[in-house]
Parts: structure tokens; C-alpha cells; sequence
């Protein structure tokens, strides 16, 4: 009998505790702050410089110069976090939240309002 | 003589979510020989360096395994610093050490749901496996992630952990300590679960040294190793005695992986009280050039490290040795004159990790 003792205390203390899930989808999961959920951009302070195409390790972010319009396809994307690491102007961030389950992988995309400066008119010589 | 056969065993194990495959030669119902096959899911990692350029190559690391990962991003870095000769600050070596055992925490933890999950103790898997809940929740605030954390980087961490942050870890990890004992309890004192681990895979510590084991299932056969006691992150500043057990069998591998637990919740504790307030990282510059050997004691066990630079942003060679494929050969040992019925909990009592092993 003695050998059933130690874990019968146990379920005596589960039955009269709270559970130890969370009850969803009545209590909405809250996020720690750091959580690296998605990948956010603040497009008015993007350059469209590539820097985040490049460095991105699977290759989700794609920067479209001519076209003026940055994109991420958040089911490749692996919020490892170094794409926010290496944007020079910190325009990228990582949010709580995760992107949506979906039977397709799609690509979101903005259109960024940068205009790059005009090249400096060439003065020739004389 | 009884009859002679040859059962194959997996490529899926009844508690593993990754494939190993056995061919178990049999008479009756005692298992004479074990003929392991892996290399069902290779992923190639270690050939992505011709792709990927050293910095990406931490996050590549770090998705060798989920449940080490941050070992590996750590070693990986480990490597690199060693070959461009930056020094970390202290403060970076600290939270490494922290960060490191509580992975070996939830590890364990895992482990111990699975061993009672493949001899039938379903409750018991539920009870480790939400206590393991609780360090995913502290893995989750302090980095950002459950389990791929991608805090690591050459030169230091990314991200620090405020002092009032790590008291808080702190206090919950006593908390938890007396819940872990609880549990951990049954698992050395019940009749159910001894019925099923004494005796049972023995392998003694002449055997797990000629078969190179590795990690709990080398201390379990008596045998004082542990990388840690080699010095890297911050435990040269750390107090800590080597858990080993001479009992050699699988209770023996339970009893030293519960040993550590404690044993981590210690450590932790000492490193909180010792970290100093320094930077997290320094900035490192230019291309590497060399080679580096690095060594960590990951949860499962000794895990090796071989990284070759050429000055180019590309490596020339990322090897990793792992503990599970260290400790396979070690596996056909305690699987030779077993029951057939023990082949499953004999294959946990490793605590296989087949993702680490294909890379």
C-alpha cells in the first residue's frame, strides 16, 4: 500500500488545482514581450537597401528596388531575428503574434514610399 | 537451441518521433546482436557553408536539434571566437552558462516524460513533461523563443537578462525544485518503474569506454567525464561535483540524469549570484582564418566541434560529432542479451536524438 502513497497526494493536489492549460479558445494566449513571433516593417524609414534580402537565412524577404516594394513570405520565414539585426536604419522588428495557419504559402508585401536621391548632375570639364 | 530470427526495428520507434532502424537478431525472445542503420533523414547541414557565410551559419547550428539547440549555436560561436580570438565578456559567458542549464533542465525533464511514457507510466509523462512547461515559459520571456532561441553570436549574446529577471528565474526554479523532487521520486523508489530499469541494459564502464559513450550514459558506468570541466562559458567560476553512479543498468542512467538535474538548478543558482555587470558582446570585425576544436557537454553528452576557416566569408569545414552517434555502438551493447520487449526503453535509455546524429 505503501508504494501507492507518494503519487496519490499528487492527484489529490491536481484534483482541487486550476488546470494547467490554457482554457483556448476562451483565454487568449498572452505573449512575453520578447517574443520573436513575426517580422515587422516600418516602410517610411526603408531605403530598399537589400541588406535583409541578403542576410536572410532561408531566403524570405525579397526587395523588389524598381518595383519599390519590400515582401516577406512569413511561412519561409524563421524569426531567427537577423534580418532586424543587420537593417542599418532598424526598420525591421520582431512582434509578438504569429502568422495565421494557411493551406497556402503566400508572400506579403508593401510598397515602400522612399525615393532615392537624384545622382548629382555631372559637371564637365572644360 | 531456441529459433533463430531476425526482426527488423523501426525505422519509427513507438516513442520517437525520428527514424532509427535496428535488425535485431533474436532466438526466442532474447536479442543476441543489434545492427543499427541511420541516415533516413539527412539534411546535409555541415555542406551549407559553401552557402551560407559564417554569421548565417549560427542559425543553421542552432537547427542541428531542437531540444540542444542552444548548445549548438553556442559551440558553433564557441568555435569561431576561438579562431578569430575575441573575447567575450564575461557577462555574455555568465548568460551562456544560464541559459545552457536550463536547456539541460527542460532536456532532462523531457527525457524522463519519455522514459515513463515507454513503460507504460503515462502520468508520470504528463507531471515531467508540465514541470518542463514552466522552463519553456523562462526560455520563452528571457530570449524570445521556446526552442530555437537565436540569442547567440559570435563575440556574445544578443540579448541580456536584467538582474530582477534572473532573481525571478530564480524563485521559480525553487519553487519547481520541490515539485521535481517529488516526482523524481517515484521515479528511483517506485516498484513499478525499478521493475522495469533494474538490471536491465548493462554496460560496464570498461565496455562504455571501448565503445566511446558519452555523457550520463558514461557517468552511469562509473566513468568521471564531463566537458564542463573543461572551463568554457563561465563554469571555471563554478562549484560543481561530476554526477556518476557505479550501478552501470538503465536505473543507473536515471538516477545520474536526475542527479543533474539538481544539480543545474544549483548551478544556475551560483551563476545568478556571480554575474557580473559587464557588455554582452563585442564587436567583431574581418574575416576568419584557421581551425578550432571545441568540445561542450551538451544534456545528452559530449558533443564535438570542428570548424576550418580559409579568410573568406565562407568555411572551408563545419563538422559535428554528436552524442547520439556516440553513443550508438554503446547501444548494440546493452541491447545484446536483453528481452525483446526491453529493446524500446533500452533505445530511450540514450536519450536518442536522431536529427543531431543525421545533421
Amino acid at each position: 500500500m505503501g508504494q501507492f502513497l507518494p503519487f496519490t497526494k499528487q492527484v489529490i493536489k491536481n484534483l482541487f488545482s486550476a488546470p494547467a492549460t490554457t482554457q483556448y479558445p476562451f483565454v487568449e494566449r498572452v505573449y512575453p514581450e520578447r517574443t520573436r513571433g513575426h517580422v515587422d516593417i516600418n516602410k517610411d524609414s526603408c531605403i530598399l537597401c537589400g541588406m535583409c534580402m541578403r542576410s536572410c537565412p532561408p531566403g524570405a524577404i525579397k526587395v523588389d528596388r524598381a518595383g519599390k516594394t519590400w515582401s516577406i513570405n512569413r511561412f519561409d520565414c524563421i524569426q531567427c531575428g537577423y534580418c532586424a539585426e543587420k537593417c542599418p536604419k532598424k526598420c525591421l522588428s520582431i512582434t509578438p503574434g504569429y502568422q495565421e495557419p494557411g493551406p497556402e504559402k503566400f508572400a506579403y508585401t508593401v510598397e515602400v514610399p522612399y525615393e532615392p536621391p537624384k545622382p548629382a548632375a555631372k559637371t564637365v570639364a572644360n | 537451441m531456441g529459433n533463430r530470427s531476425i526482426v527488423p526495428y523501426g525505422p519509427q520507434h513507438p516513442v520517437l518521433p525520428e527514424p532509427i532502424h535496428l535488425d535485431l537478431v533474436l532466438e526466442d525472445e532474447k536479442v543476441l546482436a543489434a545492427i543499427p542503420s541511420i541516415g533516413f533523414i539527412h539534411r546535409g547541414l555541415e555542406s551549407l557553408t559553401s552557402k551560407k557565410d559564417f554569421n548565417e551559419m549560427v542559425y543553421v547550428a542552432e537547427r542541428i536539434c531542437g531540444i540542444c539547440s542552444y548548445m549548438h549555436g553556442m559551440s558553433y560561436c564557441l568555435a569561431l571566437e576561438d579562431i578569430m580570438n575575441v573575447e567575450v565578456p564575461r557577462r555574455a559567458d555568465y548568460l551562456r552558462t544560464i541559459w545552457c542549464e536550463l536547456s539541460r533542465l527542460h532536456s532532462h525533464l523531457l527525457w524522463l516524460g519519455l522514459l515513463a511514457d515507454a513503460f507504460g507510466f503515462e502520468s508520470l509523462f504528463m507531471h515531467s513533461w508540465r514541470l518542463r512547461e514552466k522552463i519553456l515559459d523562462m526560455f520563452e520571456e528571457s530570449t524570445g523563443g521556446r526552442v530555437i532561441f537565436s540569442v547567440n553570436t559570435i563575440g556574445g549574446v544578443l540579448k541580456d537578462m536584467p538582474n530582477e529577471m534572473l532573481q525571478c528565474f530564480v524563485k521559480q526554479l525553487d519553487e519547481m525544485e520541490k515539485e521535481i523532487r517529488e516526482m523524481t521520486e517515484i521515479f528511483l523508489t517506485d516498484y513499478t518503474v525499478k521493475s522495469r530499469l533494474v538490471d536491465v541494459g548493462i554496460i560496464s564502464g570498461e565496455d562504455a569506454i571501448r565503445r566511446g559513450a558519452v555523457g550520463p550514459m558514461m557517468r552511469a558506468s562509473g566513468i568521471n567525464v564531463d566537458m564542463r570541466k573543461n572551463g568554457y562559458a563561465a563554469y571555471n567560476d563554478i562549484d560543481f561535483e561530476v554526477i556518476t553512479s557505479n550501478k552501470c543498468d538503465s536505473y543507473a542512467r536515471c538516477e545520474v540524469r536526475i542527479g543533474e538535474i539538481f544539480q543545474s538548478i544549483d548551478i544556475i543558482r551560483q551563476a545568478v549570484a556571480k554575474i557580473p555587470d559587464t557588455e554582452i558582446n563585442t564587436k567583431v570585425t574581418g574575416m576568419p582564418n584557421g581551425e578550432s576544436i571545441i568540445r561542450v557537454e551538451q544534456p545528452r553528452g559530449e558533443a564535438f566541434y570542428h570548424v576550418r576557416a580559409n579568410g573568406t566569408k565562407f568555411l572551408d569545414r563545419f563538422r559535428v560529432r554528436t552524442p547520439t552517434f556516440a553513443n550508438i555502438p554503446a547501444l548494440t551493447q546493452t541491447l545484446q542479451g536483453c528481452q525483446y520487449g526491453d529493446v524500446p526503453l533500452l533505445v530511450l535509455t540514450i536519450d536518442p536524438c536522431i536529427s543531431c546524429t543525421e545533421r
